[in-house]
C-alpha cells in the first residue's frame, strides 16, 4: 500500500461506481469530501446525498470492497452532514456523462436528454430515486428523468 | 438522562413515525407517481430520524439508534400528535403533512443556527429534504382545495379533523427553554407567526377556509398520545420485539 499518498486514493475511488447510475463514480457524485492520513490510518469522509438514500450503504460497502482488494486495510469510513451535499459539486464534464446516459443534469432549464429542447414539463416532483424528479418531452415526446437541483 | 438527548430524540420520533405513516402509502397511491413520492418522503424521514438517533445514541452511550427506534413504549415516545394520525384519504395525508412540513421548514431552518454543530449540520441536511416536501404537499392542497366539489369537501373535512394537533407544535417546555437560553433549541413560539402566515397564504389560493380557533391536543413531549401510535409501534416494532437484536 502507497501509504500517506492521498491522490492514489482519490484515483481508486474514482473506479467506484455510482450504484444506481453507473456511469459516474462516487468522486464525480461529489460525496467524498475528504480524504487523508493520520498516523497511517486513512480517514474517508463521505456525506450522504439525500438523508434516506438506499445507496450511501451500498457504495460505502463498495468503497470497503475497493479498499482491501487494494491492500489497504487500516482505514475508517466517516459520515460527515456539513457542510450538505449539493448538486453544485458536479462538474460540467459529469453533467455530460449523466446526460449522454438519458438523466438530464442538475441546471436551472430542464432540457430533454434526448433531442436537447427545452420544451419540457414536470410529470413528478419524484422519480425512481430520491435525487431524480421525473419530466417529459414535448418536443420528441420522451419521458425523462431530471437530476433535481440541491 | 440529558435535555439534549431528550430534544434531539423529541426531533427523530416526529420524522420516524412519519416516516411509518408515510410507508403505508408504498404500494397503494392513488397513481404511480405519487406512489413513488410517498415513498420517497417516507425514505427522506427515515434519514432523517437515523440522523438524529445516531447522534442520541452517541449523547446516550447505552442504547443504539435502533434499539431507540424499536425498543421503547409509546409513552416513551415524544413525536407530535399530528404526525401519528391515520393517513384517511389521499387528501387527508396531505393536509397532514403539509400543516406538519410549514413547521418542519421553519424549524429547520432556525435549528440549523443552532450552536449545537450537529444539530445545526442535520438541520441544514433536512431543510433541503423539507423545501420539497412543503411544496408536494402544498400543491397538492391547491390541486385538491380547487379540484372538484367532492375533493374540496374532502380536504377541508381533513384540515377541520387535523386542526386540533397543530397547537402543540408551538409549544415550549422547560427543557427546550433550557436548551434555547444556552442557545441550542429553536423557540417554537416564535415560528407560530410565520406558520399562520405561509398556511393561510396556501389555504387562499386552495379555496379552502382556516379553521375556527378550536380545543388543541397537547401531551406529545411528556409521551402522551392518541391511540393511533400504539398501532403504529406494534406495526413497526414487532420484528425486533419477537427476535431481539434481528439482522438483515
Amino acid at each position: 500500500m502507497q501509504s500517506g499518498n492521498t491522490k492514489y486514493i482519490w484515483e481508486l475511488l474514482n473506479t467506484v461506481p455510482d450504484p444506481e447510475i453507473p456511469v459516474i463514480s462516487v468522486v464525480e457524485l461529489g460525496v467524498i469530501r475528504e480524504v487523508k492520513f493520520e498516523n497511517d490510518c486513512l480517514t474517508i469522509s463521505i456525506t450522504p446525498t439525500y438523508s434516506g438514500c438506499p445507496a450511501v450503504k451500498t457504495f460505502m460497502d463498495d468503497i470497503k470492497t475497493c479498499l482491501t482488494k487494494n491492500d489497504i486495510n487500516n482505514f475508517e469510513l466517516k459520515i460527515v452532514y456539513s457542510p450538505a451535499w449539493t448538486t453544485e459539486w458536479m462538474t460540467d464534464a459529469t453533467k455530460e456523462k449523466l446526460r449522454k446516459y438519458g438523466i438530464a443534469p442538475p441546471s436551472n432549464i430542464v432540457i430533454c436528454p434526448q433531442c436537447k429542447s427545452e420544451n419540457t414539463t414536470l410529470i413528478s416532483e419524484f422519480g425512481s430515486t430520491a435525487c431524480k424528479s421525473f419530466f417529459k418531452c414535448d418536443e420528441c415526446l420522451e419521458p425523462f428523468e431530471f437530476f433535481k437541483c440541491i | 438522562m440529558s435535555s439534549l438527548f431528550t430534544y434531539t430524540l423529541r426531533i427523530a420520533d416526529s420524522s420516524l413515525i412519519l416516516g411509518q405513516r408515510m410507508s403505508e402509502w408504498c404500494s397503494n397511491g392513488p397513481t404511480l407517481e405519487e406512489d413513488i413520492a410517498m415513498s420517497n418522503i417516507s425514505l427522506d424521514m427515515f434519514g432523517q430520524a437515523n440522523g438524529f438517533y445516531q447522534y442520541a445514541a452517541q449523547l446516550d452511550g447505552t442504547k443504539s439508534a435502533d434499539e431507540l427506534a424499536f425498543r421503547r413504549n409509546e409513552r416513551e415516545f415524544f413525536n407530535h400528535q399530528l404526525v401519528e394520525q391515520e393517513n384517511g384519504n389521499f387528501g387527508t395525508t396531505m393536509v397532514r403533512n403539509f400543516l406538519h412540513d410549514v413547521f418542519n421548514f421553519l424549524f429547520y431552518t432556525e435549528l440549523s443556527k443552532s450552536k449545537d454543530e450537529t444539530l445545526s449540520a442535520l438541520a441544514s441536511k433536512s431543510l433541503k429534504e423539507v423545501k420539497y416536501h412543503l411544496r408536494h404537499s402544498s400543491n397538492w392542497l391547491i390541486r385538491l382545495g380547487g379540484g372538484t366539489e367532492e375533493s374540496n369537501t374532502k380536504v377541508q373535512d381533513a384540515l377541520e379533523e387535523l386542526w386540533m394537533y397543530t397547537g402543540e407544535l408551538f409549544e415550549m417546555d422547560n427543557l427546550d427553554t433550557e436548551l434555547l437560553n444556552n442557545g441550542i433549541a429553536v423557540d417554537n413560539s416564535a415560528l407560530k407567526l410565520e406558520w399562520d402566515i405561509m398556511v393561510n397564504k396556501t389555504l387562499v389560493k386552495a379555496k379552502l377556509t382556516r379553521p375556527e380557533e378550536v380545543y388543541m391536543a397537547t401531551g406529545g413531549k411528556k409521551g402522551l398520545h392518541t391511540e393511533c401510535l400504539g398501532f403504529i409501534l406494534s406495526e413497526m416494532q414487532f420484528l425486533q420485539r419477537a427476535y431481539p437484536d434481528a439482522k438483515w
